[in-house]
């Protein structure tokens, strides 16, 4: 077998949408990578970046953020504050010098099984791509100044 | 105070009160055009004349604005009166003859036709609508206008008043109809014998209203535009009615509150191409429920706008439901209350009804049975949906109809059917405040704009904030026998919460360092449940653990590390992170 890269991923999933999600993934026998390395918040807004940070520094190569679609949060608006804070930890990510792409924002409601199977299988296959986060370039790299996307789709 | 004697009859009256007073005491008609007893006297029909003996004189007068004297002989039926009012009545003939409150009067004293002519004005000349405008509104709209046999009443210059208030006094007032509101307010009267709109300014809400009383609409009560008026206040005999009242607020302190807020239904007018609004026969579900209802204008018979029996109807199910230009979702009652309608159009006229329908939905106890027997009620229905309602006919038997266009798609042809009403079904929406309402009680709504419930199968009638409760409508469509189940759910929840006196909460809740805390007040804007407030004297945020429901969002925003999530801390995550990561994959 060929040493092939396995990127290791760190997913905050919301506890009342994303992780019955992946719950149901699971129980519905859907086949998506092991990369993911689930922790499951009350809501995607408990998602301090500095979680995000520490992942990465902690040698995970993406970060995945899955809360309930808009509107549907058991909050009411838990999931619009981590919208909201999305480009801010990507721009915060792009001045470490780490790709903003490395961290994904995604809705995955209860019942979205295969969407998460879905997101999972992408995000992965993307990092796995991007190959894995080198932090000693990152360190000595200088800050970027191309400008980042913001990544938050409306649904 | 006086006395007289009205036909031999001795009575006595109060000061300043007129003959008429007298004889109406007595029981003793006497019949009159001009007279209102909300209005000042005026003598201008002279239909009550009577003969009067006062001091040794015999005179005949007007008794409605002739004060009542001590001592006089009234006599309202003598030979000299009968003959005098019969010629009033045959001169006031001679220029209405078919007003129907002059025809009756001058039938009861036996006048066949007039012997000055035959002439058909509709107004009567009685000045009531004139004198209300002026005594009772107070804003002199409307006027009399020429002299003699042009005399006519009219507006300044005979132009729309700029004074007119619309509140439709005068039309009201009118004893020959000969006024009518659309000319007054330019209003349209969607159909002749039913308004479901505001009518009177002083009404109870709906027919079973609880408590049964009536309520003062300020927006058309005529007190509030001008100051006059309160004749309502004059013939309360409870003295009940107060104009002086103003709306309340009342802080209710409860422990659970069931939100039961309702409906609305999609403004047809907004789909130009059903012609609400435009044709009198073009009506909605809820105006044909008010006009077969027995209580309705009509006696509950179905009437088109012209008075007459209609002789085929369409029923158009899915007006703004199931379309994705409105309403994506179905409104569930509409199918089972069209296939009533069916029945009783069917059962009260015998006309023909077309129901088009996309698909018919009778999901229910009993449903799919009453869709059975209109089936063989000779009810024709046409699966596909109206495209347009228009008045412009192609052939003759399309004239002067109403014509729905259709593709009728079980045969797979466009079809046209001429018919004289055509019944609406409007689809149910979340009201047009109920994002406000949901924000008051911090409660979500769904993507159709209904209120959020806690869980769409486990947890129909919670929802996300403890204690607020659903019923209803304001949940999503509906119908009554869900409505009544929802309701009495929500009750039961509500009486274990009040039954019990304690709430049972998640451990998992926020806190707030109090020594830590910079005061900075992120955490109090990002709470979606109002449990974060600011403690002035300890000058930090204070978690009130009650009401928390543990998102953790406060903790995510707080810069100086104070605000804690029990059993999700920071180092908790970070340790589950370090854990994960210590793993090769």
């Amino acid at each position: 077998m060929s040493a092939q890269f396995e990127p290791r991923i760190i997913a905050f999933l919301c506890r009342w949408c994303s992780y019955t999600g992946a719950d149901l993934a699971g129980t519905s026998r859907l086949k998506y990578p092991p990369n993911v390395l689930p922790i499951r918040v009350m809501c995607s807004g408990r998602v301090d970046p500095t979680f995000v940070v520490s992942a990465f520094r902690k040698g995970a190569d993406g970060v995945l953020i899955c809360g309930c679609h808009p509107g549907d949060c058991h909050y009411n608006e838990g999931n619009y504050n981590m919208m909201r804070r999305f480009p801010l930890i990507r721009k915060l990510l792009a001045q470490f010098g780490i790709e903003p792409k490395r961290v994904r924002l995604e809705w995955v409601s209860a019942s979205d099984g295969d969407r998460y199977a879905k997101v999972v299988t992408e995000f992965t296959e993307q990092i796995r791509q991007m190959g894995p986060l080198a932090w000693d370039q990152v360190l000595s790299a200088p800050p970027t100044r191309e400008p980042v996307e913001s990544g938050v789709t409306a649904s | 105070m006086p006395t007289l004697t009205v036909d031999g009859r001795s009575v006595e009256v109060p000061e300043g009160a007129t003959i008429l007073d007298a004889a109406r005491e007595l029981d003793i008609e006497v019949p009159t055009l001009c007279h209102h007893p909300m209005l000042k006297p005026y003598g201008a029909c002279r239909v009550c004349i009577v003969e009067m003996e006062w001091q040794g004189r015999t005179r005949m007068v007007a008794s409605c604005n002739y004060p009542a004297r001590d001592g006089a002989a009234v006599s309202t039926r003598s030979p000299r009166v009968m003959t005098d009012r019969r010629m009033i009545v045959e001169f006031l003939l001679g220029r209405s003859s078919k007003v129907k409150v002059l025809r009756d009067l001058a039938d009861d004293l036996g006048i066949d036709v007039s012997r000055f002519g035959d002439k058909e004005d509709e107004c009567i000349l009685c000045g009531l609508c004139v004198r209300t405008c002026e005594e009772i509104v107070g804003v002199e709209a409307i006027s009399f206008a020429e002299r003699g046999t042009e005399r006519l009443v009219t507006t300044p210059y005979d132009e729309a008043s700029e004074t007119c208030i619309g509140c439709g006094a005068c039309v009201s007032v009118c004893p020959t109809g000969v006024l009518k509101l659309e000319d007054i307010a330019g209003r349209k009267v969607i159909h002749r014998e039913l308004s479901l709109g505001p009518n009177k300014p002083i009404r109870v809400p709906f027919l079973q209203a609880v408590p049964n009383v009536p309520f003062i609409d300020e927006t058309t009560c005529i007190h509030f535009q001008t100051g006059n008026c309160k004749h309502c206040e004059v013939v309360c005999p409870k003295d009940a009615i107060d104009h002086q009242m103003e709306d309340e607020y009342e802080e209710i302190e409860a422990g659970a509150v069931l939100l039961a807020t309702g409906h609305q239904v999609i403004d047809c007018s907004e789909m130009l191409r059903y012609g609400y609004g435009r044709y009198n026969n073009v009506i909605t579900g809820l105006e044909f429920e008010k006009l077969s209802h027995a209580t309705s204008p009509t006696g509950g018979r179905i009437l088109c706008a012209n008075g007459q029996p209609p002789e085929s109807v369409a029923i158009l199910h899915c007006i703004g439901s199931r379309d994705e230009n409105y309403c994506d979702y179905c409104s569930r009652v509409c199918c089972m209350y069209s296939l009533k309608f069916a029945h009783l159009i069917r059962e009260k006229t015998g006309a023909t009804v077309y129901e088009l329908y996309i698909d018919m939905r009778a999901a229910g106890k009993g449903y799919e049975e009453f869709y059975k027997r209109t089936l063989h009620e000779d009810v024709v229905f046409i699966r596909g949906k109206a495209s347009e309602v228009t008045d412009w006919p192609e052939s003759l038997e399309e004239e002067g109809k109403l014509v729905v266009k259709c593709e009728d798609t079980l045969l797979g042809v466009v079809r046209r059917l001429p018919v004289d009403m055509v019944i609406l079904s409007p689809a149910l929406q979340a009201r047009a405040d109920a994002a406000k309402v949901a924000q008051v009680f911090g409660i979500g709504l769904s993507r159709d704009g209904f209120f959020l419930e806690q869980h769409p199968k486990l947890g129909p009638v919670q929802t996300a904030s403890d204690g607020i409760f659903l019923a209803g409508t304001c949940q999503g469509p509906k119908d009554i026998p869900d409505s009544v189940a929802q309701g009495a759910a929500a009750a039961a929840h509500m009486l274990s919460l009040v039954d019990r006196g304690s709430v049972t909460i998640e451990p998992i809740t926020s806190v707030v360092e109090e020594t830590t805390c910079g005061g900075c007040r992120l955490c109090i804007s990002v709470c979606p449940f109002d449990a974060v407030t600011f403690d002035e004297d300890k000058k930090a945020s204070v978690v009130d653990e009650a009401v928390c429901k543990g998102c953790g969002t406060c903790v995510a925003v707080c810069p100086s590390g104070a605000a804690r999530q029990r059993f999700f801390e920071d180092r908790e995550i970070v340790a589950e992170i370090d854990g994960l990561l210590a793993v090769r994959i």
